[in-house]
Formats: structure tokens, C-alpha cells, sequence
């Protein structure tokens, strides 16, 4: 039986290489410009992580079909070089392997937080509540007007609690349940919660960030084709999550232009 | 150490009432087969909310027949709402963390054996070790409540991150008593939590018979002390916690629910709050306790792979020093659970690096098992497959935590399937076969009959191959992009993903009626199997040198002299390849550690 | 050819050792056979002091853990107001570490009673009584605080300032009562001539760890509320 199970674990673990090897399975087609990094990272990981997960099952599956039963006449043996020997293979290839996935991967997280975005960067606002993004965009005069949370209300379609009577700078503020923003173009997101914990997660443009209601965060960000991408919620935030989604359509800079000003006649 | 350590607790003679014998019994044997008890109910609750999450995901309009008995507005026509699927979810995961991970390899096993391995006639404190199986068991109940007050349990996930858990009724259903009830639940457990503390940790360091150092204490023990410590540091975080949270619901205060917040068009009167707070606070509990859920599993299977290696442990001492890292680096990581929670990302970098650098004690643990196995004679029965088995569960489940130890790789990762394969391969499935593990082979001493090594075996097969069935799928459902916590999936881009949620609950359902049979062989045992002699398995250490089950005083009042390290195999002696610590006989013996 | 081995060698069940006679139950049992209930034993077991110092390591935690979530609330939003804290809470204090006084003097004549002759006129539990007394003091002390806010209109839920002093004051009160409950226990042993020494040790810990603790949280209420 146990060479059965030692040929077992050695099936299981190829089979489940397969996959891997073959791609079946694999993030969306990259579109942003600090993407590449990140897709770096994870193949570097998938490496190593793949070589250390196929050593050691086959080396275990070996073992278990080599020194099974009672095998009269042969002695107990100890593993060469003890446990000196391992721990030093430990410290040595594991640790020296992720502390070198560490250390890179330092320069894919800078390129989306450490680094400030550009001068002309498109500002958009995402506010997330349940169950619903809405974008809104500044509009000509390039400010947003300030949210008043008691004016917020579905009913009447004033998600971001504007009042264009007394604040000017609401007056141009277009507001859309669709984000579409211009390729090519660098866009300054800015992350507002309306009610809990919600997070904004696009697969395509490896974003992934999380919305703390009661603090505002950024983000900076460059799409590099054109197209229709999802945006999900996957911070739990209550029994609509699963269908919490938005549209995010990269297009280029003329229709753009067109999709804003058919927003802006619709507010 | 001294001669007068050599008895334990209370002096309490054997009892003689049904009650005291088998209800409020001080016996720590006893204690301990209670909390076994709890954790099998758990398990089974826990598998169950399990079926249903699985059905719905693979087909998500079925009616599952009788759920509307749980839930007459969680499941109108059989079919659950997505409320209800995650107040299944919510309940378990915490019916599993808590009720299952922390009380069978943890607080069963311990209590039953920490006593006997340290050649003691019971725990320091009994009256507070009955309480604390007591205690445990009515945050049970309450948490079972929560199914039955109100609109339901809670839906905000085992985590219950705020403000979703502390707005109250207005966040959804389930968000008002249940989440109070849930919160009550877990402030008892962790006072339940801190009386087992409060005895295995004081009988580890006092109470050990003549000639039982510490470094002859078997390495169950060892986890278990480490263990304790790290839920006395950690659960004494949780309750503070989980009061802040209770507070915010029925006191009005604002702990974590910021200003501002809008919700059905009506602005929340709460301000201030911290939500990252909740996260913090929790996470610092949450990453120790699968730490919890886990090193007892490591010294259960380890105890079970050396007797049935015939040889010990590379190294005992290494093992150990490695269990104790994990254990002190558990408490500088758990920022990785919130990478991209909107906390300073020069904090996520930081959080990284001993993320990263907690693979080196896994790694050098999994070695020295490897390493172990070679020139061993290993003997192939139900528990020591189960614990080979954890072996190659843990490797997989480590190996996908470089992955999620980068912050760079959450981005694409983070609250994907891939963060629920890694963790159901670590929690759910390892430390379950270290559960399994140490039933088979700790089955014969506590309840004095050996459990059928066939169906032990058919058990085995048939669970090993399924839940890798079940989990391996869900690493490839993670790097697509499938996010967690869904109740159907309606994002265009998570269409083609619907096979192979599928083909995980057709894997799930098999493998969940697969443990009937494990259910079937421990009552049949328990009432039907052959007589346990006191060493089924030639073991060493000083459980297998009491009669199966043990007296009520463990030793039957004789004083235990310890003479051996705890796994003397492959030697040569009167009673064949191995010498009981408890042997005076003295052999030429291997490792014996100065 | 098997090259498993299905079943272990089988082996002669091992005879476990004949239970001995009913003896004290072990050595804890501090009544010796002879009945004499004046023996008091001066070396108690251990374990009740690695018990008390587990016992102190959760409460460190959990304060700990209410300390960071105070400075942590202060710095997420600008609704801090500052709390003056009632006159009363100095007095409280002092009545404390008073209890911490009384309850070292009560240990010494305790060892007194203990080592030499044991006789009822020494009253070793006199200190024990006055100890219990400030410590209900205490605790009334420390709710008559608590009324003195709310005069003022301060509850537990009007800013996050009362919060935190509400808060921390109760959980602190509840563990002094619960020291109480437990020099309540240690009055009773000591009255029945059966007390530990090292029962009375870990209480005594435990009594002067609330007094530190009192100490800090007080501290931190000056300075941050």
C-alpha cells in the first residue's frame, strides 16, 4: 500500500502542474503600463514555487516507496548530514529564494504606490456603496464639489449627495455608473466609501484596492488598450457583493471626448 | 525540579456519581473527550453548511430539499437568498476556526494527554479546566443560537470586518443580533480559551514527574505549549476586540464606524470610528490562531510518524525551535492579510518580509520530516497514512503561501479562490488529517478499543484523493480572477469558471459522505472494537504505559521515574526495538540529547 | 512478496502495575493522615504561581490591545474632547495602593502565624479584612467617578473621550472585584487554618499587578484623554 500511495502523491502532483504548465488557467491579458512587474513577479514565483512543490512531493512519494514495511535485515538509517544538513538547505535555497521574491517585488508595489501621479493625470472619483460603483468626473472647471452625506439618496439619483444649487463646483460634476476613461492616459482615481468596506479590483489593470470608508484614498494608473473590462467588488459588504460590478471601457481619447459630453447633457 | 512535582492537581478522588463521572467531571481525561465530542458536532455542522455553499455555487437555482426547515426566510422553496448563503459561509468558517481547530487537536488531545505525558495525575486546576470545557461549549450554544434569533446568523464573514459588522440591522440581514450573538459567542470562547491556558501551561513547566526535563517531554507537548501560549497572548486580543464590537452595537459608541456613512439614503449617527482598527486588532489575534489550528497538528503527527518510523526525528530539538519561530513570527505577519486594505503600503512591505521569511521554520519542519523518513521502516496503518498525508497537504498549502506573502502578488490575488485554497489545504485539510491522525492513533488509549484499520484505510484513500479534488482546482479559479465570498457569478468574465465549481462540489459531496464512514467506524469502535491493549502500538512514551483507558489518576498512584528521552526506537532491548521513557533498563539508545 | 506490514509485531500486552492502596491522593493533599487541621503547609505547590503569571499575561494583553485601539481612535478623526478627569479617581488611587500596603503587611503576619505558634490572638486575617475593605472602597470610589460624569452628561456613548474612560475603568473594576472574589477565597482558607503560602503569593501578585495596572490606566487617561 505504500508504494501505492507514493505513486498517488507523484500523480496528484503532476496533475496538478498541469495546468499551470499548459496556462489553462491564467490572469487576464495585462493593460496597464506598471502591470509587467507584477506579471514578472508572479511568473518568477510560479517557478519557484512550482520546482519547491514538485521537489518535495516526489522526494516525500520516494521515500514512502523506499523505506516503507519492516525490511528484515536492513538497519534503521539516518538522512547524510542530519538535520545541520537541512536546515542549512532550508535557510540557504528557501530563504535566500524568498527573500529575493521579496526584494523585487518592492519595485512592482512602488511603481503603483510609491511613485506620485502626474501633473495631467485624469482625475476621476469611484465612490462604492451598496451594491454600486459611481464614477464621477470633474467636469470643465477640473474641481470636484464637496459630498454632503445627509443630500444622498438613490431615490432621487443623487449618488454623490452633490448640491448644484449652492455649490459651484458641483454644477459641472458628471456623474455616471459606467467608467470610461481615454487610453493612453493617466488616470488619478480617487477612492471614496459611502457606506462599508468595499474594494475596487480589475483584474485587467492589476489594480487592487481596498475602499476604508472614512478615509479617502488615490490611485494612479495608465490603461494601455482598448476595451470593455469589469470592475468587482471583492471586499465583503453584504449579500449584494456578488453583483456589485461597473463597466470599465478604455477607449480612445476622441470618443472620450464624445462619451463625456453625452454624460455631461445627461446630469 | 523536584521529587514533590511529581503528582498534579487536586486531590480529588475518582468520583462516583453519573454526573460527576461523565457530565461535570474534574478528570482531565475526561474534559477531554468532551471537547473531542464538541468538535465532532462542530465538524459536522461545519460540513453541512459546507454542502449547501458548494450546491448553490455549482448550481445556484437548485432547490437543496428540507433547507427551508432551517431557514423559512433564508431559503424560500428550498432555494437559499444571497443573504443566506453568507450567513451559511459566516457560520462555517467559525464553526471550523473555532469550534474545530482549536478545540480537537488543541484543547481535546492536550487535556487528554498533556497530564499523562508529563507523568502527572491530572491538570494543576480542574475546577477551571471543567469550566473551561464548560465555557467553550456554551459560546457553542449561543453561536448555534444565532440560526434561531432573529433574521439569522450574521453574514459578514468569519472576519466580521467593521463597518458592516458594527452598523447594526442597517448594514443587512443578520447584522443586527446576529452579530451581537456571534460577538457574545466568541468573548466566552476566549474565557474558555484562557482557563485551558491557565492549565496546560502551569502543568508543562510544574508539574512533570522525576527525571521528565523538558526536552523529554514528546513533541505533542511541545506544540501544545507553544500553542497555549500563543492563545493566551492572542485570544486575550480577540476579546477586547470583539467588546469594542458589541459595544457599537448596543451601546452607541463609535469605535469603528467612521462619520459620514450613508445607508438606505439615511446618514449614520455613528462618527469617528477606526474601520482599519477592527482589522488590526483582529488580524493580530486571527494570524497566531491558525498557527493555533495548526502546531498541534505538526507535534500530533510527528508523535505518530516516529512510532511508526521505528526511529525518531532527525532532530527533536530542531523541531521544536522551529515550532517556537512559527509561533513568535505569528505575530509580526498578520499584516499580510491587509496588503490592499488601504493601510500605509510601506507598512504592506514591511509585513512582507517576515511573511517571507516564516517559510525558513515551515520549510525546515517539513525537511526534517522528509528527511526523517529515509532509512525508516515506516508502517503503513490509518494513522500514519493520515499523517503522511498532512505531510504532503501542508507542502502544498505552504508552497502557495509565497504567493500571497508579496504584496505585489495580492494585487491580482488577494480575496480570490487562491486565498481560499491555500487556506483550506493548511487548515481544513492538513490539520483535519492531523485530527484524523491522532484519532486512529490515540483512539485505543482513550476509549480502551482499537477503531478497524480497514475502513481506517478506505477512509484515508478516499478523503486524500477528494479534498485534493476539492482545493487543488481552487488555486487555478484564484489566478482567473475568481473572487471569493460570491453566492453565484454573474461577472462576464467568471462565466467559463462555472465548470469548474462544479466539478469542486461533485468532489465535495463525495468526499463529505466519505467521512460517514470515519463517523461509523469511531461509534462502532467505541461500543464493538477489540479490547485496546496498553501498547497497541509499541510506542515510548508514558501513555503507552498505562492500562487503555487509563485510571482515573493516569498511573495508578505508583510515582513515574523517567529515564529515556521520549523516542528511543531502533535500539535493542528487553521489550524489542524501542525502551519506555519510564524503562530503567538501560540500552545503548539513540539522540540522547544531553 | 508484502512489503507493507499491515498489523504491528504482536507483543505480550504489557501488565500495568497493580493501583497501591488509596493514599493522600498525592502529595496534594496538605491534610496529613493524622486529621490535624492546624498543619499548614508553607511550601505549596508551583503551579498556582506560573498560573497567576499566565493569568496576568492575558489581562497585560488585553489591556495592551484596549490601548492601542484608544490611540488609534484618537488619531482617525478630530472628534477628541477633552475629558477632565473627576478629582475623585486621585483618591481612588491612593485608597489602591493602600489595599497593596495593607495586603504586604497582612502576608507578613500571615508567615508569622504561619512559622511559629498559631495561636487566634495573632488575628492573621486582620490586614486581609482591611485589604477587602479599600478594595470595596475601591470600587465604589470608582463608580461614584462614574456618577460625577454623568452629572456632567458624559455617558459611555457621548464622545469617544467617555468611551475609553468608561470603558477602561469598568473592565479594570471588574478584575478588582474579581480580585476581591478571590481574597474572599483566600480569607476563608486562611480562617479554616488551610491557606498556601503560595496561594496567598499569587493573589498577593495578582492584587498589586490591579494596583500597576490602575496606575497606567490612569496615566493614560490624564494623558490622552
Amino acid at each position: 500500500m505504500a508504494k501505492l500511495f507514493a505513486v498517488t502523491i507523484l500523480v496528484i502532483a503532476i496533475v496538478s502542474a498541469i495546468p499551470i504548465v499548459r496556462n489553462t488557467w491564467h490572469p487576464m491579458e495585462d493593460i496597464s503600463t506598471h502591470g509587467q512587474a507584477i506579471d514578472d513577479q508572479l511568473s518568477d514565483t510560479m517557478w519557484e514555487a512550482g520546482i519547491s512543490f514538485l521537489a518535495s512531493q516526489i522526494l516525500l512519494a520516494w521515500f514512502i516507496w523506499r523505506f516503507s514495511g519492516d525490511r528484515p535485515g536492513e538497519k534503521t538509517k539516518t538522512f547524510p548530514g542530519g538535520a545541520k544538513g537541512l536546515v542549512a538547505a532550508a535557510i540557504v535555497l528557501v530563504g535566500v529564494e524568498v527573500f529575493a521574491l521579496g526584494i523585487f517585488g518592492v519595485k512592482a508595489w512602488a511603481a503603483i504606490y510609491f511613485t506620485p501621479p502626474g501633473a495631467d493625470a485624469l482625475p476621476v472619483q469611484v465612490q462604492a456603496g451598496q451594491f454600486a460603483f459611481y464614477f464621477r468626473y470633474p467636469g470643465p472647471d477640473g474641481t470636484f464639489g464637496p459630498i454632503h452625506p445627509e443630500q444622498i439618496s438613490e431615490a432621487n439619483a443623487n449618488f454623490y449627495g452633490l448640491d448644484t444649487t449652492h455649490d459651484q463646483d458641483s454644477k459641472d460634476d458628471i456623474v455616471t455608473a459606467e467608467m470610461a476613461i481615454p487610453v493612453n492616459r493617466e488616470i488619478r482615481l480617487l477612492m471614496h466609501a459611502k457606506d462599508v468596506s468595499h474594494s475596487f479590483y480589475v483584474p485587467a489593470l492589476r489594480i487592487h484596492q481596498d475602499f476604508v470608508p472614512g478615509l479617502d484614498l488615490q490611485l494612479h494608473f495608465t490603461a494601455t488598450k482598448v476595451g470593455k473590462y469589469e470592475i468587482v467588488c471583492s471586499q465583503l459588504c453584504g449579500l449584494g457583493h456578488y453583483n456589485m460590478k461597473a463597466y470599465l471601457d478604455v477607449m480612445s481619447q476622441a470618443d472620450y471626448d464624445n462619451w463625456i459630453k453625452q454624460q455631461a447633457a445627461l446630469q | 525540579m523536584h521529587d514533590t512535582s511529581a503528582h498534579a492537581a487536586a486531590h480529588h478522588g475518582p468520583p462516583t456519581s453519573f454526573i460527576r463521572k461523565h457530565i461535570f467531571s474534574l478528570d482531565h481525561k475526561v474534559i477531554g473527550k468532551q471537547y473531542y465530542g464538541l468538535g465532532l458536532a462542530a465538524v459536522i455542522i461545519g460540513m453541512v453548511l459546507s454542502w449547501i455553499m458548494r450546491i448553490h455555487l455549482g448550481w445556484t437555482n437548485y432547490a437543496i430539499p428540507g433547507l427551508h426547515l432551517l431557514s423559512k426566510t433564508g431559503a424560500p422553496g428550498d432555494v437559499i437568498t444571497p443573504e443566506y448563503y453568507l450567513q451559511v459561509m459566516t457560520m462555517h468558517a467559525t464553526f471550523m476556526v473555532f469550534f474545530v481547530l482549536t478545540v480537537a487537536p488543541f484543547a481535546a488531545f492536550g487535556n487528554f494527554f498533556i497530564p499523562i505525558h508529563t507523568g502527572a495525575e491530572d491538570m494543576p486546576f480542574p475546577h477551571f479546566n471543567m469550566m473551561s470545557f464548560w465555557t467553550t461549549f456554551v459560546a457553542f450554544c449561543v453561536m448555534l443560537l444565532s440560526f434561531f434569533v432573529g433574521d439569522g446568523p450574521t453574514l459578514g464573514g468569519w472576519t466580521q470586518y467593521a463597518p458592516l459588522s458594527a452598523l447594526g440591522p442597517v448594514a443587512g440581514p443578520g447584522q443586527g443580533s446576529g452579530v451581537v450573538i456571534w460577538a457574545t459567542s466568541i468573548a466566552i470562547f476566549c474565557v474558555g480559551q484562557l482557563f485551558g491556558a491557565l492549565n496546560f501551561i502551569p502543568n508543562i513547566l510544574d508539574l512533570r514527574c522525576k527525571g521528565m526535563s523538558m526536552w523529554r517531554l514528546p513533541l505533542p507537548t511541545w506544540a501544545w505549549f507553544i500553542t497555549s501560549c500563543m492563545g493566551l497572548t492572542s485570544f486575550s486580543v480577540l476579546m477586547p476586540a470583539v467588546i469594542l464590537l458589541i459595544l457599537d452595537h448596543v451601546a452607541g459608541t463609535s469605535f469603528f464606524v467612521p462619520s459620514n456613512l450613508v445607508l438606505n439614503d439615511q446618514l449614520q449617527p455613528h462618527s469617528g470610528g477606526s474601520t482599519l482598527l477592527w482589522q488590526h486588532l483582529f488580524w493580530f489575534f486571527g494570524h497566531p490562531e491558525v498557527y493555533i489550528a495548526i502546531v498541534p497538528g505538526m507535534g500530533i503527527i510527528s508523535h505518530v510518524l516516529i512510532t511508526n518510523m521505528r526511529k525518531p526525528m532527525l532532530s527533536h530539538r530542531i523541531l521544536v525551535y522551529s515550532m517556537g519561530a512559527l509561533a513568535v513570527l505569528s505575530y509580526m505577519v498578520y499584516g499580510h492579510h491587509m496588503f490592499v486594505s488601504g493601510m500605509n503600503p510601506v507598512s504592506s512591505i514591511a509585513f512582507s518580509f517576515p511573511t517571507l521569511l516564516i517559510t525558513i521554520p515551515s520549510t525546515i519542519i517539513v525537511l526534517i520530516w522528509i528527511g526523517s523518513l529515509y532509512g525508516a521502516k515506516i508502517r503503513i496503518n490509518a494513522a500514519s497514512l493520515f499523517a503522511l498525508g498532512f505531510i504532503s497537504l501542508f507542502i502544498t498549502g505552504g508552497v502557495s503561501g509565497f504567493f500571497l506573502a508579496q504584496p505585489s502578488i495580492q494585487i491580482l490575488l488577494h480575496a480570490t479562490y487562491f486565498v481560499v485554497a491555500h487556506f483550506h489545504f493548511t487548515m481544513a485539510i492538513a490539520a483535519i488529517f492531523g485530527i484524523f491522525s491522532g484519532t486512529y492513533f490515540w483512539f485505543p488509549k482513550m476509549w480502551g478499543r482499537m477503531m478497524n484499520d480497514t475502513l481506517g484505510k478506505v477512509h484515508f484513500w478516499l478523503s486524500f484523493i477528494g479534498v485534493y479534488a476539492i482545493f487543488m482546482p481552487m488555486h487555478y479559479l484564484g489566478l482567473a480572477g475568481n473572487v471569493r465570498r460570491y453566492q453565484a457569478f454573474v461577472v462576464d468574465y467568471m462565466q467559463p469558471l462555472v465548470g469548474v465549481h462544479q466539478f469542486i462540489t461533485i468532489a465535495a459531496l463525495f468526499t463529505g459522505a466519505v467521512q460517514f464512514i470515519f463517523i461509523y467506524n469511531f461509534i462502532h469502535s467505541r461500543f464493538w472494537g477489540e479490547p485496546a491493549p496498553d501498547n497497541p502500538w509499541q510506542g515510548t512514551s508514558l501513555e503507552w504505559s498505562i492500562p487503555s483507558p487509563p485510571p482515573h489518576d493516569n498511573f495508578g498512584g505508583r510515582h513515574v521515574v523517567v529515564y529515556h528521552d521520549p523516542y528511543q526506537y531502533g535500539v535493542q532491548s528487553s521489550t524489542g526495538d524501542y525502551v519506555m521513557q519510564d524503562s530503567p533498563e538501560q540500552v545503548k539508545t539513540i539522540n540522547e540529547e544531553p | 512478496m508484502a512489503t507493507t506490514v499491515q498489523q504491528p509485531p504482536k507483543v505480550e500486552p504489557r501488565r500495568s502495575p497493580q493501583p497501591g492502596p488509596p493514599g493522600n491522593g498525592g502529595f496534594r493533599n496538605l491534610l496529613p493522615n493524622d486529621g490535624s487541621l492546624r498543619a499548614v503547609q508553607d511550601h505549596a505547590p508551583a503551579p498556582s504561581k506560573t498560573g497567576i503569571w499566565v493569568v496576568l499575561a492575558a489581562i497585560t494583553m488585553s489591556f495592551a490591545a484596549f490601548t492601542s485601539a484608544l490611540v488609534v481612535r484618537q488619531g482617525a478623526a478630530p472628534d477628541w474632547h477633552h475629558l477632565t478627569l473627576p478629582n475623585i479617581l486621585f483618591w481612588n488611587t491612593l485608597v489602591l495602593l493602600a489595599s497593596s500596603v495593607t495586603l504586604e503587611l497582612a502576608r507578613r503576619r500571615v508567615a508569622v502565624f504561619m512559622g511559629g505558634p498559631r495561636t487566634v490572638d495573632l488575628s492573621p486575617a486582620r490586614w486581609l479584612y482591611v485589604t477587602a475593605f479599600l478594595g470595596v472602597v475601591f470600587v465604589i470610589g470608582q463608580y461614584s467617578a462614574w456618577l460625577q460624569l454623568r452629572s456632567q452628561g458624559l455617558y459611555l456613548a457621548t464622545n469617544p473621550n467617555s468611551s475609553f474612560f468608561y470603558l477602561l475603568t469598568a473592565i479594570h473594576g471588574l478584575h478588582v472585584l474579581g480580585g476581591l472574589i478571590g481574597l474572599t477565597y483566600v480569607i476563608r482558607k486562611l480562617n479554616r487554618v488551610v491557606l498556601r503560602r503560595t496561594t496567598l503569593d499569587s493573589f498577593s501578585y495578582y492584587w498589586h499587578f490591579m494596583g500597576i495596572l490602575w496606575v497606567y490606566l490612569l496615566l493614560l487617561l490624564w494623558m490622552r484623554l
